[in-house]
């Protein structure tokens, strides 16, 4: 039994699953049932003054029958009285006192204000604050959420400014709305903060009616971008997160799209130290982390890991820049015939998609209709082994070339030398 | 018919649940589902099984993009009567036996049920998929209202020839609407098909009997070419003493009765013997039991592997409790005062293998079976005497000959397609040769000078 437990910033939990701020961690009722299932921690409802919802609020994108691959919302933060929820925290943390309970706050841009707010919330007895720096629609209109999260100088002044009077943690909530994400995961450390948490929701737009062009989510026929999330995002999510892991040395709860243990899994491994969900629990409830636990213990038990600290980062160093990859590497399509099922998908994503090297009926008697990979001009692209509806039966073999390993900034460094000119990696205009 | 030991009735719902469909139409939710196991292969393998050659993935696409009316569209402009198919093609082995997703152990697409769901859209909503031709002038009959001349007229109305259909039934649809399994489908199905046909303005003649009431010169004079699409007929008979007996049918004459009477009014005796194997005995067997005959034995002179009838065909017999009665061969029908009372039949053995392999009755081991009803299905006869042997046409073992391009027979004016050509298959084979011969009528005419 590998040990699921973390300090993050000094906040305890006994696994690293946490609900992430939002509807499912509204009320005390919620958050309790939630760790009655295994959940470590939760992060409460963004609290700050109540707002008005609106109905509809949610929309969802399917895929084929697998529904909500995408989902998104219009809702804003709690819209229940402040003391009503500090109460309900306090009660949480008295019947849970092993579990992580934090508070998502949102306050208006006043120094005072989020004195205040932070001094209350902390005497409610949480475990650390989390600065709702996100929320992308309807908030970030009245200069709160997102609004903040998009410009570092607002996000270190805010953060500074909590600083100045808590007692526990600060996490920062990140937007992804932002062109470079580390940067303002930078603003945030520059502010003080102990940790970070990323990502909030996406600008989106989920579709339109086609009969009454009402977009969705719809009031009244009407609608307003909203925050994505989901599955959909989960590689957004993940990008982000090691991009941040690069350049931040204080500890990051990943967000976006972890719906079971082996996304957690990955999220771990780019840097993340607790992981937060929303979606998930939204679409099939709590039970849910019974699984994630379950499966994360048994994974890192098959990895020889005795705990999440040996899994943390393993992979944040094979991100690179492209101009870091080797490009002497190469690896070719292989078909295995005896699982083909001669659906040519592969054929028609290489002929029209790729490289066109896939010969459709090799043989004219094949009878099998077992396409042939032509081995000299697979450029290694993937495309097929992604298409294939047969698990296994496509597979990427790498073949040698016989030389060395070389990556584009390797090249353009000898060039310089011989050249004498200077090489920037990241400036095209110096190439 | 003269039966004397007629099965008792059933309550009026036992009817209805004993004829239930199959294979009933899917919903929504369930469509979108099914549709979504597709893997939109590319130069599918289920086309090329198709005789129709109908491009299923790019039907089944569109019911998962909620573009129902086009599916609907590319369904029917390869194939006429693709809400028919979808219900009575042997989709086993046609397009879902050759589906990709057999190889992966998982259960075929479910072609059939969604090429119906599509095509009910349409049929429900009575939408216009196609549009009669600019008229040009030129006129072609067909003999025969069942699916190959549908399919042959749809293509030519389309194209500008006026068509008239001429049919010695009562309602158009042969076969689809007289002959299949009342639990696959209903005349009022295949009349919706047929509704279909006659609004691109073909003109149909029911009862009449070409060769009788109109002749051959008749329909030479007036039309520029003539379809045969007869069919086929009655089963043969047994020649057998006992066969005029009351209680003796064909299979033919007691399909279309639990086809066109209200299931209450097809009396069946308690105790029946089916003559047979095919898919037509199956059919027969299967609808006695679901009437409340208490005994149905099938009887086939070779053993169970050489039964003709589809495997799944076979599964259904056996689900409604048929004793089936392999290497037996019946030899003289019993009666008393003029009706059934029994079956003589002798034991059987094969001499060699497969199913032209020699049969011989075994040396006393006769038997009696007691029975109230004997039902003849060993094949149905050719239809084609009318024609007579004055026009060219050639007839070879009771089937029409024609050139499997064109579907023209000996006689330049004549083409010939579905069962009275290729001696019986199935529905979505008379449609694709009614296509082809409305092609090959489309070829002659337009190359000749008027
Ligand atoms: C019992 C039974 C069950 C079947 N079940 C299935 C099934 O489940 N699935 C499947 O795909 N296929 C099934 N079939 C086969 C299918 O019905 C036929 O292959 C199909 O109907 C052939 O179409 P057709 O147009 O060639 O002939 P038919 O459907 O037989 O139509 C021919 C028409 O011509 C008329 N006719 C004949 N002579 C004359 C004349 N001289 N003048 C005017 N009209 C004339 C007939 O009355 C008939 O209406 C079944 C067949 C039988 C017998
Ligand atoms: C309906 C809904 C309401 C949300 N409300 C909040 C909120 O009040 N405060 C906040 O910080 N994030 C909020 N979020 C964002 C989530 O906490 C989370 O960052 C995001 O949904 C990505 O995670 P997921 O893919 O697991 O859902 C909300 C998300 C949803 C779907
Ligand atoms: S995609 Fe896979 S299963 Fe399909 S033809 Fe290609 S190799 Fe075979
Ligand atoms: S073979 Fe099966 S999976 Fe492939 S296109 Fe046809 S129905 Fe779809
Ligand atoms: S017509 Fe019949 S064989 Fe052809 S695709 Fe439809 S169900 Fe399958």
């Amino acid at each position: 039994m590998a040990d699921l437990r973390i300090d993050f910033a000094g906040i305890k939990s006994p696994n690293p699953f946490w609900l992430a701020s939002g509807p499912p961690t509204n009320t005390a009722g919620q958050v309790m049932r939630a760790f009655e299932a295994g959940w470590g921690g939760a992060v409460w409802k963004t609290v700050g003054e109540p707002i008005v919802n609106t109905a509809s609020r949610y929309g969802g994108i399917d895929l084929g029958p697998q529904k909500l691959m995408g989902f998104n919302n219009i809702e804003l933060i709690s819209d229940r009285p402040i003391e009503d929820n500090l109460r309900e925290i306090a009660e949480v943390k008295k019947r849970f006192p092993d579990r992580a309970v934090i508070v998502s706050l949102m306050v208006e841009s006043r120094r005072a204000a989020w004195h205040e707010m932070v001094k209350r919330t902390e005497d409610a007895g949480c475990d650390g604050l989390e600065l709702n720096f996100g929320c992308p629609h309807g908030m970030s209109e009245r200069g709160m959420g997102s609004a903040v999260g998009q410009v570092p100088e607002y996000a270190t002044m805010i953060t500074e400014w909590v600083k100045e009077v808590a007692q526990t943690p600060v996490i920062v909530k990140l937007t992804p709305n932002v062109t470079d994400v580390a940067r303002m995961a930078q603003a945030a450390e520059q502010g003080g903060a102990d940790a970070i948490s990323l990502i909030n929701t996406l600008n989106s737009l989920m579709g339109v009616d086609l009969e009454t062009f009402a977009p969705r989510p719809a009031v009244a026929g009407k609608s307003s971008h909203g925050g994505y999330c989901g599955p959909a995002v989960k590689p957004i999510a993940l990008h982000m997160v090691a991009a941040c892991a690069q350049k931040v040395k204080i500890p990051i709860s990943g967000i976006g799209g972890i719906a079971g243990w082996k996304d957690a899994a990955e999220f771990i491994s780019l840097g993340a130290t607790s992981l937060q969900v929303c979606t998930a629990a939204m679409h099939y409830g709590f039970r849910i982390v019974e699984d994630m636990t379950d499966g994360l213990n048994d994974y890192l038990d098959r990895k020889g890991f005795a705990s999440l600290g040996e899994l943390r980062g393993r992979a944040t160093a094979n991100v690179r820049d492209w101009g870091d990859l080797d490009l002497n590497y190469k690896i070719i399509a292989t078909i295995d015939s005896g699982l083909c099922i001669g659906c040519h998908l592969c054929y028609v994503a290489c002929e029209d998609g790729a490289h066109q090297c896939i010969e459709e009926y090799p043989g004219a008697t094949s009878e099998k209709r077992i396409p042939r990979v032509i081995e000299e001009e697979c450029v290694g692209c993937n495309l097929c082994a992604l298409v294939c509806p047969v698990e296994g039966c496509i597979t990427m073999r790498e073949v040698s070339t016989g030389k060395p390993a070389t990556t584009w900034n390797d090249r353009m460094r000898r060039v310089q030398r011989e050249s004498g000119v200077a090489y920037t990696p990241s400036l095209w205009g110096s190439l | 018919m003269g039966l004397v030991n007629i099965a008792p009735k059933l309550a009026p719902e036992g009817y209805e649940r004993n004829f239930a469909e199959l294979s009933p139409r899917l919903t929504s939710q369930q469509a979108l589902t099914e549709a979504a196991r597709c893997l939109y292969c590319f130069d599918a393998p289920c086309i090329q099984a198709c005789p129709t050659r109908i491009d299923v993935p790019g039907f089944i696409r569109k019911i998962s993009s909620a573009n129902l009316k086009g599916s609907a569209r590319l369904i029917l402009s390869a194939n006429v009567l693709g809400e028919s198919c979808g219900r009575v093609c042997p989709t086993e082995v046609l397009c879902e036996g050759a589906c990709v997703l057999n190889g992966t152990g998982a259960k075929p697409v479910e072609i059939g049920r969604l090429q119906r769901y599509a095509v009910d859209y349409a049929l429900d909503r009575g939408l216009r998929l196609f549009e009669r031709g600019a008229p040009n002038g030129r006129r072609v009959a067909c003999i025969g209202a069942g699916p190959a001349s549908l399919a042959c007229a749809t293509e030519l109305a389309q194209w500008g020839y006026e068509v008239a259909i001429y049919d010695r039934q009562a309602l158009a649809g042969g076969l689809n609407t007289y002959g299949i399994a009342a639990y696959k489908t209903r005349a009022q199905d295949s009349l919706r098909e047929v509704k279909m046909v006659e609004n691109l303005g073909v003109r149909f003649h029911q009862n009449v009997v070409v060769g009788r009431d109109v002749a051959l010169a008749q329909l030479e004079k007036n039309f520029d070419a003539i379809l045969i699409a007869v069919g086929l007929g009655e089963t043969w008979d047994l020649t057998l003493e006992g066969e005029a007996l009351g209680g003796v049918i064909g299979a033919m004459a007691f399909i279309e009765r639990t086809k066109t009477l209200p299931f209450e009014q097809v009396d069946v005796g308690r105790r029946i013997a089916v003559i047979g194997a095919g898919n037509t005995a199956i059919d027969v067997v299967t609808a006695a039991r679901r009437l409340g005959a208490e005994i149905v034995y099938l009887i086939y002179r070779r053993d169970e592997n050489s039964m003709p009838a589809f495997a799944y065909e076979y599964e259904l017999a056996k689900k409604d409790g048929v004793a089936f009665l392999w290497q037996t061969q019946p030899v003289r029908i019993l009666g008393n005062n003029g009706s059934v009372s029994g079956l003589e039949c002798v034991r059987t053995r094969t001499l060699g293998k497969g199913r032209s392999a020699h049969v011989e009755g075994v040396p006393n081991s006769q038997f009696v079976l007691e029975i109230d009803m004997v039902v003849k299905a060993v094949g149905q006869r050719p239809v084609t005497d009318f024609l007579g042997d004055m026009r060219g046409i050639e007839i070879r073992s009771g089937q029409v000959v024609v050139n499997p391009e064109s579907h023209q027979t000996g006689n330049p004016k004549y083409f010939a397609a579905g069962d009275c050509v290729n001696g019986g298959k199935e529905v979505v084979d008379a449609v694709a040769e009614g296509m082809r011969a409305a092609r090959g009528i489309h070829q002659s005419l337009s190359a000749k000078k008027t």
